[in-house]
């Protein structure tokens, strides 16, 4: 090795033996170890408050944690759980297939697509998810029926009271889902953006449809680019879920309020709804790191490849 | 094998192409020079409909270019390009890059078309690279693959946007052997280049291409030594100056 006397201990302070000639290597080797020396005072002033923190709310008198063990499993909890994540997949998995189709309207070379497309995500990203989610959970006062047919001929197949089709739940992934989307269709069109003009000449010239062009070359590049966002998206979404409790959509959040609401042990049952938000979040965001991890395979064999030249060429 | 009858493209106001009459027979090999921007990579777009022309035919094997779908995408599998940038799919092997138009637009099994792979990847020297990606290589072997890769389409004919232009002086040889061992073997080819040694090994004909219109026809060596045209005088004098 060319560096070989730099060094590194096992606290993995960087080390500078002295060979007697003066470098500039003592000025970085007085900033590590600075840094070093604050670096465990910090830590220790952090751990302190957190300590204080969490024993001031361990042994406040107001929250009475026995109540918290009691609800944490019970049947409607978890009812409420389980509420929460179909609403956060469902509407998530219909955000990404309606984002897709979005992106690619405005991707199109058709105006009038690309107008309906920025259009849709002026409108659903300029206006709060709680107003989307309450105009949806009251859809009955301006619409009392939902009405199949043919657009402007006054011709219906079929007609049904509001109440009957939008359910809450309904509401609630409607709400969810097609504000979701306008975010969803940003990120794929970026994603699909990205994916260099050459490759997709490539891959014409090669004779290959559209459709193939797309889902061999453009998309399986596009992912690489699409996937972190919306990871973080899904573990958002996951908690974005509790604004249905507006329109009591049955998630976690409205059934942790209708115990309380009882009981009155509100912030008990704030405490059961907290950790499984945070468990949740915590299971989505391993999920994701995986993900990413299988789809930056040739990234990183390429980035080995690099630091590897780098080596030879130093050496 | 190719034919352009009076073709005519503009971009907006620019009349990149003016006039373009070219015929090319079967087995023949023609290098394409000019100064920058005279509309050369333009002009070997046109042939594979990477871009679209406004008036005049373009026909490959007796066949006018289709508009679009299907029968475009077809067309385009018998004419095979090579691009100044490479242009191999970044996430995929050597191997898939050279499978992936055999597989999915020639029908081919996959047993099939990997070893038809191998086979056009040893042709140009670089089969023992066939589980790299192509970030891993070389620009040299990265263009060998991509000469690989429209070979396996077993195209009519090949079109060279100055595929050496991108590369090192060194990597520029390797290159240019695989084409002139390609043109010896009798495979048409459309090559824009400025590489006046593989123009007088294996070139037919060289077309002098200025502002939109060929200009000048000749033999390799008729136009390296006596270009009739000034333009062409113009252009040899400032690139063998150097
Ligand atoms: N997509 C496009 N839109 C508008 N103008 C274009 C486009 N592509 C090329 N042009 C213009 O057309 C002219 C011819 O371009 P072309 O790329 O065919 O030239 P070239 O002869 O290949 O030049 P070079 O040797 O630099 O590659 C240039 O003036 C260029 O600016
Ligand atoms: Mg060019």
């Amino acid at each position: 090795m060319p560096l070989a006397n730099n060094t590194t201990d096992e606290r993995g302070i960087a080390m500078t033996t002295s060979t007697g000639t003066k470098t500039g290597t003592d000025i970085p080797q007085a900033i590590v170890k600075q840094r070093n020396l604050s670096w465990w005072i910090s830590g220790l002033i952090v751990a302190a408050v957190a300590a204080f923190i969490a024993q001031s709310l361990y042994v406040n008198p107001n929250i009475a944690w026995p109540v918290v063990g009691e609800f944490i499993l019970s049947p409607r909890i978890l009812n409420g759980l389980w509420t929460t994540l179909e609403l956060a997949v469902l509407s998530q998995a219909i955000a990404i297939v309606l984002g897709l189709v979005i992106s690619l309207m405005r991707l199109s070379s058709n105006p009038v697509a690309g107008a309906v497309s920025r259009g849709y995500i002026w409108l659903f990203r300029g206006t709060p998810l709680l107003v989307q989610i309450l105009l949806w959970g009251n859809f009955a006062l301006f619409y009392d029926q939902i009405t199949l047919g043919i657009p402007f001929t006054g011709v219906t197949f079929a007609s049904w009271p509001t109440n009957e089709v939008i359910t809450t739940f309904v509401a609630a992934v409607l709400g969810l889902a097609l504000h979701e989307a306008a975010y969803m269709a940003e990120i794929i069109r970026s994603g699909i953006m990205s994916v260099g003009y050459g490759q997709t000449e490539a891959a014409q010239a090669l004779g290959l449809t559209r459709g193939q062009m797309m889902s061999r070359v453009v998309v399986p590049q596009a992912l690489r680019i699409i996937v972190p966002p919306t990871g973080n998206q899904f573990i958002q979404m996951l908690k974005m879920t509790s604004l249905v409790a507006v329109i009591a959509g049955g998630d976690l959040l409205t059934v942790a309020q209708n115990i309380s609401a009882v009981n009155l042990q509100t912030i008990e049952l704030l405490i059961v709804a907290t950790v499984w938000y945070l468990l949740v979040t915590s299971i989505a965001s391993a999920g994701q790191a995986l993900l990413e991890r299988r789809l930056g395979r040739s990234i990183r064999r390429q980035k080995d490849r690099g630091n590897k030249t780098a080596r030879g060429r130093a050496s | 094998m190719v034919a352009m009858d009076s073709v005519q493209k503009w971009f907006g106001k620019l009349h990149v192409l003016q006039d373009i009459d070219l015929q090319i027979t079967p087995g023949e090999v023609v290098v394409v020079i000019g100064p920058s921007g005279s509309g050369k990579s333009t002009l070997c777009r046109t042939i594979n409909r990477l871009e679209t022309i406004d008036e005049g035919v373009i026909a490959v094997d007796g066949q006018e270019l289709p508009k679009e779908g299907k029968s475009l995408a077809g067309l385009r599998a018998d004419v095979g390009m090579v691009f100044q940038q490479f242009n191999l799919f970044a996430h995929k092997t050597v191997l898939e890059n050279v499978t992936l138009g055999p597989i999915k637009v020639r029908k081919h099994s996959k047993a099939d078309a990997d070893r038809k792979a191998h086979e056009q990847l040893r042709r140009v020297g670089v089969d023992d690279q066939a589980n790299k990606y192509p970030a891993q290589l070389s620009g040299g072997q990265q263009q060998r693959v991509a000469i690989a890769r429209a070979l396996a389409m077993e195209p009519k004919v090949m079109l060279f946007d100055e595929p050496t232009s991108a590369l090192d002086p060194e990597m520029i040889k390797e290159v240019l052997d695989s084409m002139v061992d390609l043109a010896k073997q009798g495979m048409t080819m459309v090559v824009v280049t400025h590489e006046m040694g593989f123009a007088r090994t294996a070139a037919h004909r060289v077309s002098f291409m200025a502002d939109g219109r060929l200009v000048e026809e000749n033999t390799p060596n008729e136009f390296f030594t006596n270009p009739q045209s000034d333009r062409a005088k113009d252009f040899l004098g400032k690139i063998l100056e150097h």
